[in-house]
């Protein structure tokens, strides 16, 4: 699906965020990215569809290679990747459905787009997304009038109404509370099941990394420390990815949580 | 989950309008359209004379260049030092006044009359365009820089003291209590507790108006009441329009160095 | 922090002497300035004339009441032409200063010399008086409402794309990513990405302009650009007192509507 080789940047004040990353997603597999902050997890999803430039290496999407695209194929590229923000980067001034319909820019000409005229199958789809997330009475309300839960969802349909087959997610988490934080996590994954997409997650917090994905890639400076299966990350990895902390305690939450406990996810904060 | 009944869902959607109030909202269209137009329309557009007037245009365009500094140097000279002159001594005169004045206009210092008399003051120095205030100062002390000096006074006070009485009506009231309930006199009150948290915001403001004084102080020549301006209007008149030109030019020059150095100075301050 | 020890137990200053030397410094500077600009301004001054103002302010005063009251039949027309030259001003204004604004402003400009351009018109139309342009449009296009509407129309592209630029600059740059990451083009990103987040600068800058501009189209008859201060200065110059003081008073009732109108607009935007 997605294929990684050897991909480095260097930003112009001369730090490299990444220093030849090499990774390979198949189809369909949800993988999630962990490190510490400025280990260039956002540069690396930003890499991908280079709204970061990537300095070197080779970025191939199925059969395309991504990197020397000229800017007209470099868009429809883009339409098979939806990305998921932190902030969520709703335009808050604009309505629910009008942010939805933003993921079909690539799709339709400037004009249909001025005058809001889109396609019937694509309200429709905008509709059925919204109404999947439980989001259909908010359809007409302005972005800002909801809240940061309610936000990331609609975040998340404008991703998926692109119709991709990557999903790019970056600390989709971040500004939101720990129940929210699981809901949202969990919505991105059954919504990746449904639909048979791939996904990278940047996310900080461990232990919503091992809950929710299939396999977890540690970055750190730069450069992969770990690739591997959630339940490999013993205190060991940790301490190699995030340096020396007393790791005891988050993984047993862990084994917790898999029983069945959905209390608090206080100690996992504490790692980031 | 409703996806089965996918079918189902609208295909079609309409922005929901800005203004929801249908009836509004055309009133508000037709309303602008009709006024657009009849505004338009009723615009005395003397289009042969404008149309004359094109190669006088492009007279002017190509006698700009190159500015002419030579002959009236000496003129332009001390056109621009009156005008600064002017400007700095009216700013400097006008936030004198300005200070009792905006004292006086804030709600929470002063008592009720004093209050409206000074807001009145405001009021009536803010309305009038520092040019027609320059009429009558012409008028009453005659031509020359005091004329122009007056007017920009005046026009300094609405601007300052409004903006001095907003800002003591808005200032933090604990602190102000804080120093009040120590037993201070009204004026140790007023040094304390008032001065402190609007200074640095005034010190800002004054800047900013003398940049706008010097602007104004530029063209109160073409009226009488001294400056670079008469000096402008005359070369104007006399077809001199390299002249013309040279001062527009150093005006621009001064107006950017002034901005430049208050916008500098406002931040050193804050 | 300045706490001295002295002899008799430890003295305390505001400020550390160097500080305070060099606030004494600036306003001995400062005072010196004010001192010579009045020296100028004073040596310019006829002084009789200033010393005789009060006793002609109150010559007037008295003649101006009652204003001509019947003299508001002539005056609807050139109401009706200020109100006119500031709005189609304010609108060829804004016309020409969005896309200045975006040429002007960091994240949208399209070249480093674009920019320079574009800030090279906002700094040049907006240094120089529209009155000062209203001279020059008269030249051209002949006397009359028209010259004044350009005139204005020039003035303001500085004023209005200076604040849109900083709008412009202002805004989340997540949201405009978020627009380019779905595979849109250019023109689409304009349009989702930035237009919804600076449109209420936009308009709030409009309004504010419009407002800004009735008071200066009040003055553009003085030199012969149309509107109300055609009939002003006709007025003082045949010494037509009481037909001044009822100029005065429309002006000001114009001014306070139009305040009260731009008010309430911005608070509808925003």
């Amino acid at each position: 699906m997605l294929r990684l080789e050897n991909v480095r940047k260097r930003y112009k004040t001369g730090d490299e965020a990444l220093k030849g990353v090499t990774l390979e997603i198949p189809d369909g597999q949800v993988i999630a990215l962990i490190g510490p902050s400025g280990a260039g997890k956002s540069t690396l999803i930003r890499c991908v569809n280079r709204l970061v430039e990537p300095t070197d290496g080779k970025i191939y999407l199925a059969d395309t290679e991504l990197t020397t695209l000229p800017p007209g194929a470099l868009r429809k590229a883009r339409r098979r990747m939806g990305m998921i923000f932190q902030e969520y980067a709703l335009v808050e001034r604009l309505t629910v459905m009008e942010n939805v319909m933003s993921g079909r820019l690539g799709y339709v000409g400037f004009w249909q787009s001025w005058f809001r005229k889109f396609p019937k199958e694509d309200v429709r789809e905008a509709y059925r997304l919204l109404d999947r997330v439980g989001l259909m009475p908010m359809a007409d309300k302005r972005a800002d009038e909801l809240s940061g839960g309610q936000r990331q969802r609609v975040g998340i349909c404008r991703a998926l109404i692109q119709n991709p087959d990557l999903l790019l997610v970056d600390e989709p988490t971040a500004s939101l509370d720990p129940k929210t934080s699981r809901q949202i996590m969990r919505l991105i994954n059954e919504l990746c099941a449904e639909r048979g997409l791939a996904a990278i997650i940047n996310i900080h917090d461990v232990l919503l990394a091992q809950m929710y994905s299939q396999r977890v890639v540690g970055l750190k400076l730069g450069e992969i420390v770990y690739d591997g299966p959630p339940d490999g990350l013993t205190p060991d990895v940790l301490t190699e990815i995030y340096g020396e902390e007393d790791w005891e305690a988050t993984i047993e939450k862990v084994d917790e949580e898999e029983n069945g406990d959905t209390n608090g996810t206080q100690n996992a904060e504490a790692v980031s | 989950m409703s996806d089965a009944a996918g079918t189902s869902y609208p295909t079609r959607w309409k922005k929901p309008p800005f203004i929801k109030n249908s009836l509004l909202r055309w009133s508000i269209i037709v309303g602008s359209a009709v006024y657009l137009a009849a505004a338009i329309g009723t615009m005395d557009v003397n289009w042969t004379r404008a149309w004359e007037g094109l190669p006088r245009g492009v007279d002017m365009m190509t006698k700009f260049f190159p500015p002419n500094f030579a002959d009236t140097r000496g003129v332009i000279f001390d056109g621009i030092l009156e005008s600064i002159w002017m400007a700095i001594i009216a700013t400097i005169g006008g936030i004198i006044l300005s200070i009792p004045i905006g004292l006086g206009a804030a709600r929470n210092l002063s008592p009720r009359w004093v209050y409206l008399l000074c807001r009145f003051i405001v009021a009536a120095s803010r309305t009038f365009p520092e040019i027609i205030l320059a009429i009558f100062a012409v008028k009453f002390f005659g031509f020359g820089p005091f004329a122009g000096f007056i007017a920009l006074s005046i026009g300094t006070i609405g601007f300052f003291a409004k903006l001095l009485a907003e800002d003591i009506e808005n200032m933090n009231k604990s602190q102000a209590e804080a120093v009040r309930a120590t037993g201070s006199s009204w004026f140790q009150w007023i040094n304390y507790a008032v001065q402190p948290q609007v200074m640095p915001r005034m010190i800002g403001l004054a800047m900013y108006r003398l940049d706008i004084n010097f602007r104004e102080s530029a063209v109160v020549g073409i009226i009488g009441a001294g400056g670079i301006g008469a000096h402008l209007l005359t070369s104007v008149q006399r077809y001199e329009y390299d002249t013309t030109s040279a001062i527009l030019l150093v005006i621009i020059v001064i107006v950017m160095t002034l901005e430049y150095t208050s916008s500098y100075l406002r931040k050193w301050v804050q | 922090m300045p706490m001295i020890e002295k002899a008799d137990g430890p003295v305390w200053k505001r400020r550390k002497s160097a500080t305070q030397w060099l606030i004494w410094f600036g306003w001995l500077i400062a005072l010196s300035i004010a001192a010579y600009a009045w020296k100028l301004i004073s040596d310019k001054t006829i002084w009789m004339f200033v010393v005789d103002a009060p006793r002609q302010m109150m010559d007037a005063a008295t003649r101006m009441v009652p204003p001509k009251w019947s003299y508001i039949d002539e005056l609807w027309g050139p109401i009706w032409e200020t109100i006119n030259i500031a709005t189609i001003g304010s609108i060829i204004a804004m016309i020409i200063a969005i896309p200045v604004a975006f040429a002007a402003a960091h994240n949208t400009t399209p070249h480093k010399l674009v920019r320079a351009f574009a800030l090279l018109i906002i700094v040049a139309t907006r240094s120089i008086n529209s009155l000062v342009w209203a001279l020059l449009l008269v030249v051209i296009v002949g006397p009359g409402a028209f010259a004044g509407t350009l005139a204005i129309g020039i003035r303001s592209i500085g004023g209005c794309a200076k604040l849109l630029y900083e709008g412009i600059e202002e805004i989340n740059h997540n949201q405009v990513e978020a627009i380019r990451a779905t595979g849109a083009s250019p023109a689409q990103e304009m349009i989702y990405g930035i237009l919804p987040q600076v449109m209420p600068t936009f308009a709030g800058v409009a309004v504010f302009r419009w407002d800004v501009n009735i008071r200066g189209s009040t003055i553009l008859g003085i030199v012969g650009a149309g509107g109300i201060g055609v009939q002003l200065n006709s007025s003082i110059n045949t010494i037509a007192w009481t037909q001044v003081s009822m100029i005065l008073l429309v002006i000001l009732v114009t001014v306070i509507l139009s305040e009260w109108v731009s008010a309430k607009v911005r608070h509808a935007i925003i």
